[in-house]
């Protein structure tokens, strides 16, 4: 039977978390993501005995969840970019320790301590880096309150398929606004011994260490090796993409979360205008889905790509179409979200009257 | 052992009569390393309090036999390296960070023992907020604090610990507390709060501060298992290499310039304020 209900993206995101059989959360409040600490603090523990902590800051949350992954049990953390910022230096440790986990940056616009709205400038903290070193998260980015909370099972399923770190990066308007949403039924918490993992040594087994240290050179290339290898096997596996209405588009719109749904809004009017315009949605923005959007450009005339920052994912775009017609990008900034109208009156701009 | 002892008692006339005997039969074993030390070079400085409270952990596991009931947290420090010498899990915090990492590992596993590992930067500069939250909170776990004064691993700079007027790299004429700060006591602080337990200050400089101090790590561990808040055992300890002194002349130092700024004892038991 489906469980349907009307959630907000957060609240939606920390259920999810619940089903999902997490077995720990440790969060510091901030706006627009607060709700996921609340929401647990009030749920979790009663329902499914998963521990729910309020830490003393964003840099104590994201260490305990280190500690805490390396006994191999479900963890996850959620902050807004100004927390996600100071959560760096513990990312790249989890990373190059190679310790699954589930994050979540519920974008609000910056730089600095900006605004409490909506914003899409952490596109290149998230899928570049972030922290210091050569590392990756592997990112889904949301678009609607159901993939909110489905991505919370996918994004603990992936972070222990290649014991990575998985951060679901989605913003501020997804995380307040209320939608339908689907809930999965509720999972077991159960508990497997992972071999890697410091749970006690026993006497049958080595003693394991979780680190990122390797102080001889040659070892830590290999330690890098090791991680590039890993990542080039997620970006063959795990590319998540929508394409909407692509086929036979001569302009096709990228963005990812909640603005491709108004950019989807866009090419609908775009269409009644009779300019058939598609969108190209990724999904996973690491790995980012080149191939695709390099195969659209052999058949557009031309690519907008539209964000709620100054121009990010656009470098990724422009890598995959490789020069092939034109890439344009429209972003507004600081927590303005835009709208389909006026996303639609920049397209026309660019691509109509001139090339079209 | 000094000669005098050697050669003056029966001991000196046992040895030359049992000549012949089998000294290294089990029952006569009065010294060995313990299990859970590992048999590998250590990187510790000749001299370095460090090793010796490595040892002492290792002979408390394998004498409450909870070897595999432990889970440590090495710090960011000259200690770094301390999951290659305990044969024990262990994780490897980033800089300051120990103890939330050790939360971390007690809250999803409150039946194991849980202790942090951390020097007088890690633990008291850039991870202050951490102790004192850790603490607060009264994490069931072991923090075992090696102060020596210094950022021993970086190679002498100031700690908060780093006494008035002493040297180092970045007070090089000696610490001047109206700009630099006064050394901080974290130790008296942390038993301020509620949530710990049991604090108490050793120190390894001597042998009987040695059995002191394995004592307090000891019941650091068993009182983690009844609950009841965090355990918080400060080792003073030394840096020869970075104090630029001998072994020897270190301790005589730290117990004339280090133990009287910080006194050694309880400051808090479970029972109530010593
Ligand atoms: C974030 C960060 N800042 C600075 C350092 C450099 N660092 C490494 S160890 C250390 C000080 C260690 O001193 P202490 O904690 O007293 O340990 P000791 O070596 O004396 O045992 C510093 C500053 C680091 N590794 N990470
Ligand atoms: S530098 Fe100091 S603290 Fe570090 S190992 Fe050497 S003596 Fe010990
Ligand atoms: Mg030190």
């Amino acid at each position: 039977m489906k469980e349907l209900k009307l959630m907000k993206g957060n609240e939606a995101l920390a259920e999810a978390a619940i089903r999902a059989g997490c077995d720990a959360y440790f969060g510091y409040p901030i706006t627009p993501q607060s709700e996921v600490l609340e929401y647990l603090s009030r749920e979790a523990e009663q329902r499914t005995g998963m521990v729910v902590l309020q830490a003393e800051s964003e840099i104590a949350s994201i260490n305990m969840v280190y500690g805490a992954a390396g006994t191999g049990k479900k963890i996850m953390t959620s902050s807004s970019s100004p927390g996600i910022s100071l959560m760096q230096e513990g990312i790249s440790y989890i990373a190059c320790a190679e310790l699954p986990c589930l994050l979540v940056n519920v974008n609000r616009g910056g730089p600095g301590l900006g605004t409490i709205q909506p914003g899409q400038g952490d596109y290149f903290q998230t899928v570049k880096g972030g922290g210091h070193g050569d590392y990756r998260l592997i990112v889904l980015a949301p678009a609607t309150v159901q993939e909110m909370a489905d991505f919370v099972k996918e994004g603990f399923e992936l972070a222990f398929k290649y014991r990575n770190p998985v951060m679901i990066l989605t913003d501020g308007a997804l995380g307040q606004m209320m939608e339908k949403v689907e809930l999965f039924p509720q999972q077991e918490r159960k508990f497997e011994e992972l071999a890697w993992a410091t749970t006690g040594k026993s006497a049958n087994r080595q003693k394991n260490a979780i680190t990122s240290l390797h102080l001889k050179a040659e070892q830590m290339e290999e330690v890098n090796i090791a991680l590039q290898k890993k990542y080039k096997e997620i970006e063959k596996n795990e590319i998540r993409y929508e394409s909407i209405n692509c086929e036979d588009a001569d302009i096709i719109i990228t963005a990812y979360g909640l603005v491709a749904r108004i950019c989807t809004k866009s090419a609908q009017l775009a269409r009644e205008k009779g300019i058939k315009v598609g969108v190209l949605r990724p999904i996973s923005l690491f790995p980012f889905p080149y191939d695709v959007i390099n195969k659209y450009a052999n058949k557009v005339q031309g690519i907008l790509d539209v964000e709620m920052n100054a121009g990010q994912m656009v470098e990724d775009v422009r890598l995959a179409v490789n020069g092939k017609v034109p890439v344009e990008f429209y972003g507004r900034m600081g927590g303005v979200v835009p709208d389909p109208e006026e996303i639609l009156k920049v397209l026309e701009e660019k691509f109509v009257g001139a090339a079209v | 052992m000094n000669e005098k002892a050697l050669i003056d008692d029966e001991h000196f006339e046992h040895t030359l009569r049992s000549e012949h005997t089998e000294i290294i039969s089990p029952e006569n074993i009065v010294y060995e390393k313990p299990g859970t030390l590992l048999d590998v070079d250590m990187h510790y400085c000749p001299g370095c309090g460090h090793g010796v409270v490595h040892r002492l952990l290792a002979e408390v596991i394998d004498e409450m036999e909870i070897q595999s009931e432990v889970i440590g947290v090495a710090p960011v420090g000259c200690s770094v390296l301390a999951y290659n010498y305990l044969n024990i899990d262990m994780s490897e915090a980033a800089h300051g960070r120990a103890s939330a990492a050790a939360t971390g590992i007690k809250r999803v596993l409150p039946e194991k023992y849980v202790f942090s590992y951390q020097g007088d930067g890690d633990l008291a500069a850039i991870g202050t907020g951490e102790t004192i939250h850790t603490c607060n909170r009264g994490e069931n776990i072991l923090i075992i604090f090696i102060n020596n004064g210094i950022y021993g691993m970086t190679g002498g700079q100031m700690a908060p610990t780093t006494l008035e007027g002493m040297k180092s790299t970045t007070s090089p004429f000696g610490r001047n507390v109206s700009t630099m700060g006064a050394p901080l006591k974290i130790t008296e602080l942390v038993a301020q709060l509620p949530g710990t337990q049991y604090v108490t200050r050793q120190s390894v400089h001597k042998p009987g501060n040695v059995r002191k101090a394995k004592k307090a790590i000891q019941k650091g561990f068993e009182l983690q298992k009844q609950g009841g808040g965090t355990c918080f055992v400060e080792i003073v300890s030394n840096c020869p290499s970075n104090w630029k002194m001998t072994p020897i002349e270190s301790n005589h130092w730290l117990e004339d310039n280090m133990l009287p700024f910080y006194p050694l004892g309880d400051i808090k038991t479970p029972n109530g304020r010593k």
